[in-house]
């Protein structure tokens, strides 16, 4: 499991709700995090010559990640790599494989991946798909009624149900489970513990998912900076190393729940079952190796369906598999999202996942895992790429 | 009673069209579902695409079919943006006689509680913006519906 790159600083802006951020602007608040994960890191933001991105480098709302703002207002002199992964939040995890390819291909040394959100006017995230003009392919989905990506997934979410039998108490769990470990984080959202019964009284927006399913809508931005293992000898904070890093998909999940073509066995999974075989072959490890995962949670039945795809139980037995306590930090065996989470920390589209990876193999972490040795880290379960990171202790 | 399920107001849905997907509007203006099937390989396909994922052909039959579907999976919305008190049953719906191809579309003028997976549904055509109309569904009748 030896690494040719490791992570070598993460920052963060603070995490407002939707449209509580200004008069801060989306190019400040992804300059701070950089600048923040620079600090972190003991580099000058001079000393960055790459970008890597994901989603597109789109930031939500219309916003994009723009390369040659941000050297034009952090002074960064020159860049020799900036590229992004396509599709979404799938690729959160797999940018930082992006920053390896630069790094192992010798284009860049410091490569930077930042996601800043801040909520526009005109719009939410939550209504996106409700949202976009018109065109030939989505005019096959949009009619429904559709109109967020969580009203997509619960069709999902039913299916699986329907299979195997998951129940919602299940869901519940994952949520409940999330706002207890975001209790303890300062700069969490939502802190406030809630209970069976406050789930089961929650708003149901779409059936069978309700509020609590849902994840936040959060203003903020969190940067990652990844370099060589060498160079990162001489860096300030331990070097976290990247044991693997994978990103793409099978073609039976694609568009996922923008096509809802997927064949029975695959409708009902997250989509990650390709990525999670590569990424453990690649690393030469198993699920039952893995420490402490952060799931990429924007509704709560994917993270259900993620453990299956990981391995962490058999297919069909992830609800089981949780209602037993299996994630939870307090004596679960494999603590799940011990940040909060995006259903209960913030919503920066699967960033702050990676920086809590970090963070546990720094053994830093608000709820550190003890004895922590490998971090499992997925990106988003949507349209493909989609894809998984494996961290080990610094 | 519970309210019975909705789609969007027709004037409110927009679609657009390109050559491929074209005749599935087509057919929907004269009330009638069609799908592609591959001329070559004879696979279904939705939506219409420039190729078949299975022999790469592009030579496309549309076929107009009975109008059966079964429902896969669905989703009870509740309330649409500026339109709260709509519920909305969204499903992804099985074509029996486009195996493999999938539709997503609404079933109406049901009770959201009756809706189950594996329920028999006919298309029937509502119109919509621009001239255009949409296959929406209707639980079949005498179907074993229950």
């Amino acid at each position: 499991m030896s690494a040719d790159v490791a992570i070598v600083g993460v920052g963060a802006t603070p995490y407002y709700k939707r449209g509580e951020s200004w008069p801060r602007t989306i190019t400040e608040l992804a300059g701070a995090a950089i600048l923040d994960a620079c600090q972190d890191a003991g580099l000058s933001v001079k000393d960055i010559d790459g970008f890597a991105y994901y989603s597109g480098a789109q930031a939500g709302y219309g916003n994009v990640l723009d390369t040659a703002l941000f050297m034009e207002t952090l002074g960064i002199p020159e860049v020799t790599f900036s590229a992004a992964l396509t599709s979404g939040g799938g690729g959160s995890a797999g940018s930082i494989g992006l920053a390896r390819a630069a790094i192992v291909a010798g284009d860049a040394n410091v490569v930077v991946t930042v996601m800043a959100l801040q909520q526009a006017p005109t719009g939410r995230l939550g209504q996106a798909y409700g949202l976009m003009a018109s065109d030939p392919v989505n005019s096959f989905l949009q009619p429904s009624g559709l109109y967020g990506p969580g009203h997509l997934m619960s069709i999902l979410a039913r299916r699986h149900m329907h299979d195997y039998g998951t129940r919602r108490e299940a869901f519940a769990e994952i949520a409940l489970s999330q706002r207890e470990n975001a209790s303890t984080r300062p700069k969490a959202m939502k802190r406030d513990p809630i209970t069976l019964e406050d789930y089961f009284n929650a708003r149901m927006i779409a059936e069978p998912l309700c509020l609590l399913d849902f994840c936040l809508e959060t203003d903020g931005a969190v940067a990652v900076i990844t370099t060589s293992t060498e160079r990162a000898r001489d860096l300030k904070q331990p070097p976290v190393p990247v044991i693997a890093a994978a990103h793409g998909g099978h073609k039976d999940w694609g568009r996922a729940f923008s096509w809802m073509g997927m064949p029975r066995e695959t409708f009902a999974s997250s989509g990650h079952a390709a990525i999670a075989d590569r990424l453990y072959q690649r690393a030469g490890v198993t699920a039952a190796d893995i420490d402490v995962a952060l799931i990429y949670d924007h509704f709560s039945p994917m993270v259900l369906m993620q453990l299956e795809d990981y391995g962490f139980c058999a297919k069909g037995e992830g609800g089981a598999f949780v209602e037993s306590g299996a994630i939870r930090y307090k004596g679960g065996s494999i603590p799940v999202n011990t940040h909060g989470g995006q259903l209960s920390e913030a919503y920066i589209v699967g960033m702050t996942h990676v920086k809590e990876g970090v963070e546990q193999m720094r053994g830093s972490a608000i709820n550190q895992v003890q004895d922590a040795e490998l971090a499992l880290v997925t990106g988003g379960p949507a349209h493909l790429p989609v894809s998984g990171l494996i961290l080990g202790k610094a | 009673m519970s309210t019975l399920a909705q789609a969007l107001p027709g004037d409110s849905v927009r679609i657009t069209t390109d050559p491929h997907t074209e005749p599935f509007w087509q057919a929907a203006t004269e009330d009638r579902l069609a799908a592609p099937q591959c001329g070559n390989c004879g696979a279904f396909r939705l939506p219409p695409t420039p190729f078949c994922p299975n022999c790469q052909s592009t030579a496309v039959n549309w076929v107009t079919l009975s109008g059966r579907a079964s429902v896969f999976s669905f989703s009870i919305v509740r309330g649409f943006p500026g339109i709260p008190e709509l519920t909305l049953v969204a499903a992804v719906l099985d074509l029996p006689d486009a195996p493999g191809a999938r539709l997503v579309s609404n079933v109406v003028d049901v009770d959201p509680a009756d809706v189950h997976i594996g329920m028999e549904v006919d298309a029937f055509f509502s119109p919509i913006a621009d001239g255009w109309k949409i296959p929406l569904f209707r639980p079949a009748t005498g179907a074993g519906n229950g």
